[in-house]
């Protein structure tokens, strides 16, 4: 039994590695706007969220099994403390890292609509990071670090994810590489505050100028004055 | 459907329209909701998303137009349920 766990830990770990793997190069892929891998692109989407998903339940088997291994003596806090460890701490808490990451960008995903997008591209970054610490983590601990096929089966990952990245990187990666960058006009920016955009007005640093507080005689109005009473809310409402 | 929206429109009543909007200073024109929603959506030169009609989504649609909007990568696109427009206007 206690070798069940110990066997169960090191399969899901390495499914999981090439789930990640999988998803990390669809994730490139699906970011070039082409119709990647042979598929259409919400498909490319779906494929990456789903086996992200299958992913993380290969990677909570595999943490929760060797939470109750014997052999690796896990404490609870070790599951979310990189590098606290009894036992080869800093490849371990490679993994830990690994799964802290993941489950930001996990939970950051599931919650986008509420984070908002940029939020959410932000922290999906972190894969980039991600990713190659789960890879560490496998080759460096573990009972099957000197085989062949595990440094096959990471090569072949490595492989994969050098390949998407080098494509990301190629001018022919985007559909349309002449589409010209967005460029936003700088008055349709935040306003910044009218004190820091009035060098004459008397108000202090330190105190944020009042909303109902009427204009100081002598200073002229800011210029994005009104900018905000066109904003009438529409005639429709968001479905949820 | 779900059944309150089938009891309101056993009641005779008319269901609220749901249209698409795109929020155009999001749009990145990835494509995607042109590849889910084809009916209502196609695609410009350069990618970007173009109404076939008045982005008005008929109930049939409705499940797919769900999934356009829950896959849009750039959190763009929006299902809205307009209210009816006053008689004055």
């Amino acid at each position: 039994m206690t070798d069940a766990l110990w066997y169960f830990a090191r399969g899901s770990g390495v499914v999981s590695l090439v789930l990640l793997t999988v998803v990390v190069a669809l994730g490139i892929g699906a970011r070039s706007g082409r119709t990647a891998f042979g598929l259409p692109r919400f498909a490319v989407n779906l494929l990456h969220r789903n086996a992200a998903l299958l992913a993380v339940v290969f990677l909570a088997g595999h943490v929760v099994s060797l939470l109750f291994d014997p052999y690796a003596q896990l404490r609870v806090f070790d599951l979310v403390l990189p590098f606290a460890g009894n036992y080869r701490p800093v490849w371990q808490g490679l993994g830990t890292l690994a799964f802290d990451l993941l489950l930001a960008i996990v939970i950051t995903s599931l919650l986008r609509k509420r984070l908002g997008a940029r939020v959410w591209r932000i922290v999906h970054w972190l894969a980039y990071l991600c990713w190659p610490v789960a890879l560490l983590h496998g080759l460096g601990t573990g009972s099957d670090n000197g085989t062949v096929w595990l440094w096959t089966i990471s090569a072949l990952c490595t492989l994969l994810v050098v390949a998407a990245v080098g494509w990301r990187l190629a001018p022919s990666f985007s559909r349309f590489p002449e589409r010209a960058r967005r460029h936003i006009n700088p008055r349709l920016l935040p306003a910044p505050t009218p004190a820091l955009t009035q060098p004459g007005t008397p108000s202090q640093p330190g105190t944020p100028p009042q909303p109902g507080t009427p204009p100081q005689p002598g200073t002229p109005p800011p210029a994005h004055f009104g900018a905000r009473a066109s904003a009438q809310p529409g005639s429709y409402e968001e479905v949820r | 459907m779900s059944h309150a929206e089938t009891t309101r429109i056993g009641r005779g009543q008319e269901p609220a329209s749901r249209r698409l909007h795109v929020d155009w200073t999001a749009c990145d024109g990835r494509g995607l909701c042109a590849e889910l929603l084809p009916e209502l959506l196609t695609e410009d030169d350069w990618g970007f998303p173009v109404a076939r009609g008045d982005m008005t989504v008929p109930p049939a649609l409705e499940p797919a137009a769900r999934q356009a909007v829950d896959r849009c990568p750039a959190l763009a696109l929006r299902l809205v349920s307009e209210r009816p427009a006053p008689a004055s206007s």
